[in-house]
């Protein structure tokens, strides 16, 4: 398969597969990315997190719809938990989203987190950028639904839809410090239950006492399952956007987002190279000295790291 | 291989309900493999589609109804349409002896009655997927 002639005549085999790729730790997935960075940078990147169940996929589902009247192309990236005792994974997001799947302008692609912490999988950056190149104009990310740590989803999203659900009042309490700094929306879905306004109203209130940013983010109530006001939903995605256009933060925010990439990069290719001239013992050896006490361990690695022949691999 | 086994778990038909279908997904994620689960009441063109969104190594239908010579062969020649070559496609569900051979002719790699055992199907799926 010709993947980079199939990525920009809008093959979905070929993307499909470039993330593949990229999932697996393929360097022809870097390698091809790269080739197609500058054509990355036009979607809108859209976060849906929020509690298990609490409707991101039927949320996820309506808005990819409504974008779809209007004409815009969208990518779903749908994550779900990797059992830590098996390593395998059901990933159970597309049910809410099948009618979308026959749409040629909607892709669809749900992954594990194989192992990742923090509500991601780690393919989910290179994702992004495939779907990009590919033309999507909008791409959603569904995190894992974990409540607490579904933090790596503000580096990667413009904006980000917090899902709630009624009488979830005692679990706001406890995770409100981590959820009330990562939402830009609040969505209180099934807002058909009791309790739906009260919710708005307390998350409301939290806001008031633990937002530090200028932005306020808005609260509504919207029931995905009826699709019942998730234009009110996109609307409120759209003006968050347009604060973002105008916010000289955003900026500074994305580069240093780039920097922090560009930093985990160094770490993962020292560690690789390290590793590939493990083979010649250079780290047992080291380890050898280290404990016959001929050399610290700081000094050692300090000297390993004087060896390893950095920048000579090629990603 | 290194990298988990992807395989889409789908129901095409109008079958009632899914339990059979998720003992199977639940056993093969048990196993280590990425189940892509789609749920009830599946098109074979939306069938087509997710597998190849989802780039799977292996495509698992169930069908209960009674209407799997008709489906199953459809999926197989949407894939073909598609030129989708590499996806390994196996079918289960209650499913006439009879109608086995007609099926594996039309491109159905294995067929998988009640009486399978969950450790056949696996072993099938790891030894026959045609991706390394
Ligand atoms: N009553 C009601 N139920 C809804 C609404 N929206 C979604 N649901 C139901 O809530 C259940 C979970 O919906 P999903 O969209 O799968 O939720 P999710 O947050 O993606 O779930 P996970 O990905 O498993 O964390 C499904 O049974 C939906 O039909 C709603 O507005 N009202
Ligand atoms: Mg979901």
């Amino acid at each position: 398969m010709d993947i980079r002639a199939g990525l920009l005549k809008g093959d979905k085999r070929a993307a499909a597969r470039l993330i593949t790729l990229a999932e697996n730790g393929d360097e022809d997935a870097v390698k091809i990315i790269s080739e197609y960075y500058h054509l990355t940078g036009k979607a809108r990147i859209i976060g849906i997190t929020g509690p298990p169940g609490a409707g991101k996929s039927t949320v996820t589902d309506k808005l990819a719809k409504l974008l779809r009247q209007q004409n815009k192309t969208v990518g779903i990236i749908a994550v779900d938990p990797t059992s830590p005792f098996t390593g395998g994974a059901i990933l159970g997001d597309r049910v809410r989203m099948n009618d979308l799947s026959t749409d040629q302008g909607v892709f669809i692609r749900s992954m594990a987190t194989r192992g990742a912490l923090g509500g991601l999988s780690k393919a989910v950056h290179d994702t992004v950028r495939i779907m990009d190149i590919y033309g999507m104009d909008y791409i959603f990310i569904e995190t894992v639904g974990v409540g607490q740590s579904e933090v790596d989803i503000v580096k990667l999203a413009d904006t980000v839809v917090m899902v709630m659900v009624p009488g979830l009042g005692d679990d706001i309490q406890a995770i409100k410090a981590g959820i009330m700094e990562i939402g830009d929306i609040f969505a209180v879905n099934k807002s058909d239950r009791e309790g739906a306004e009260r919710t708005a109203t307390e998350i409301e209130v939290m806001l008031d006492f633990n937002r530090t940013t200028d932005f306020r983010p808005k609260v509504i109530n919207i029931i995905a399952r009826d699709n019942d006001r998730v234009d009110k939903l996109l609307e409120a995605i759209e003006g968050h956007w347009n604060y973002l256009c105008k916010d000289s933060n955003y900026q500074t925010r994305k580069k240093n987002n780039i920097k922090t990439e560009i930093i985990g990069l160094i770490n993962q290719y020292v560690v690789k190279s390290i590793q590939n001239d493990n083979q010649s013992n250079l780290i047992q050896n080291m380890v050898e000295k280290v404990y016959d006490k001929q050399i610290d361990p700081y000094s050692a690695a300090i000297d390993i790291l004087e060896k390893v022949s950095l920048g000579k691999q090629q990603s | 291989m290194d990298r988990p086994i992807r395989v889409v778990v789908a129901k095409p038909g109008l079958d009632g309900h899914d339990r059979g279908a998720k003992v199977v997904a639940r056993s093969l994620r048990d196993a280590g493999m990425e189940v892509i689960y789609t749920g009830l009441r599946q098109t074979p063109e939306q069938i087509v589609e997710a597998v190849i969104q989802e780039d799977a190594d292996c495509l698992a239908m169930s069908i209960l109804s009674g209407a799997h010579n008709h489906l199953f062969p459809k999926v197989v020649s949407l894939l073909k349409e598609r030129g989708v070559d590499d996806v390994l496609v196996v079918g289960g569900g209650v499913i006439p002896e009879d109608d086995i051979p007609g099926l594996i002719d039309a491109g159905i790699a294995a067929i998988f009655t009640p009486g399978t055992t969950t450790t056949s199907t696996i072993d099938f799926i790891t030894q026959n997927i045609k991706r390394k």
